[in-house]
């Protein structure tokens, strides 16, 4: 089955995340096909390289880059949600005067329409959130 | 992209507090460009996210409710309030935002977007939907 995975909440604060992870990398383990991982609301959070757990934690940003890396996963952060909690790759650094960028590997920012075309694309839209 | 799917659309939240219903509607007028048949329902305290005269002056947030009278011009037509939700907070649909849209093939007669449907009701809509984007 092809999905799209929607994730809602930032990570640590909300286990959202880590259901969304745990759920498309058991996916992934058994042959099905993720289309998509879009991050959306506080969700964007997911996608900064600058977060720094204690080292008994897990690291949810990592994990996310290296699944990706694994699997040739696509990651989407929406840009209008990280423009607001300031994530920020090279594009928009340059396009809104910034003086640094914090995406994490594996990650991209783009546009709602990806999460629209994921739901058209795919078999499941799966959300995690409240 | 040519199959059409039946996307609805569930507001739960009352319109601010948290950022959920307006990012919600964010989604909803992007996804209007890729011509979708689109449904919105709104339950709990999602219903107050169309209550009129809206003030957000002392929150210091934007008040983006008269974004919900737009909706007809992005060709959704269909929204669901749920009945039970309304009586439960003491509201009747006198105090929501009249949503209409125009229709093209009836020379753009004006027609009510808003449909009142019970709980029961609601699930039966929700039974014949493709895709859920629950906020």
């Amino acid at each position: 089955m092809k999905f799209t995975i929607q994730v809602n909440e930032g990570p640590y604060q909300h286990q959202a995340t880590d259901s969304a992870y745990l759920f498309t990398k058991a996916a992934l383990e058994k042959g099905h096909e993720i289309f998509r991982v879009f991050f959306y609301h506080d969700g964007v959070n997911n996608g900064t390289r600058l977060t720094t757990p204690p080292q008994d934690d897990r690291n949810i940003v990592k994990r996310w880059s290296e699944l990706s890396a694994e699997h040739d996963l696509d990651l989407v952060i929406c840009v209008a949600a990280a423009q607001r909690r300031g994530i920020v790759d090279d594009g928009e650094a340059e396009r809104n005067g910034k003086d640094a960028t914090n995406i994490a590997p594996g990650f991209r920012i783009s546009g709602l329409g990806q999460l629209v075309e994921g739901a058209i694309q795919s078999d499941r839209l799966v959300v995690f959130g409240d | 992209m040519s199959e059409i799917k039946k996307f609805m659309y569930v507001n739960r939240r009352a319109p601010y507090g948290t950022i959920y219903a307006w990012e919600s509607l964010e989604v909803v007028l992007i996804g209007a460009a890729f011509e979708q048949d689109v449904s919105m329902a709104f339950i709990d305290d999602g219903v107050y996210q169309l209550t009129k005269g809206q003030d957000t002056t002392g929150l210091e947030m934007k008040n983006f409710s008269p974004t919900y009278s737009a909706l007809g011009d992005y060709e959704v037509t269909k929204i669901y309030i749920e009945k039970e939700s309304l009586e439960e907070r003491g509201l009747t649909l006198e105090d929501l935002q009249h949503l209409t849209w125009e229709d093209e093939d009836e020379d753009w007669a004006e027609k009510d977007s808003i449909k009142l449907v019970s709980r029961a009701e609601m699930a039966q809509v929700f039974a014949d939907q493709d895709v859920f984007f629950n906020f």
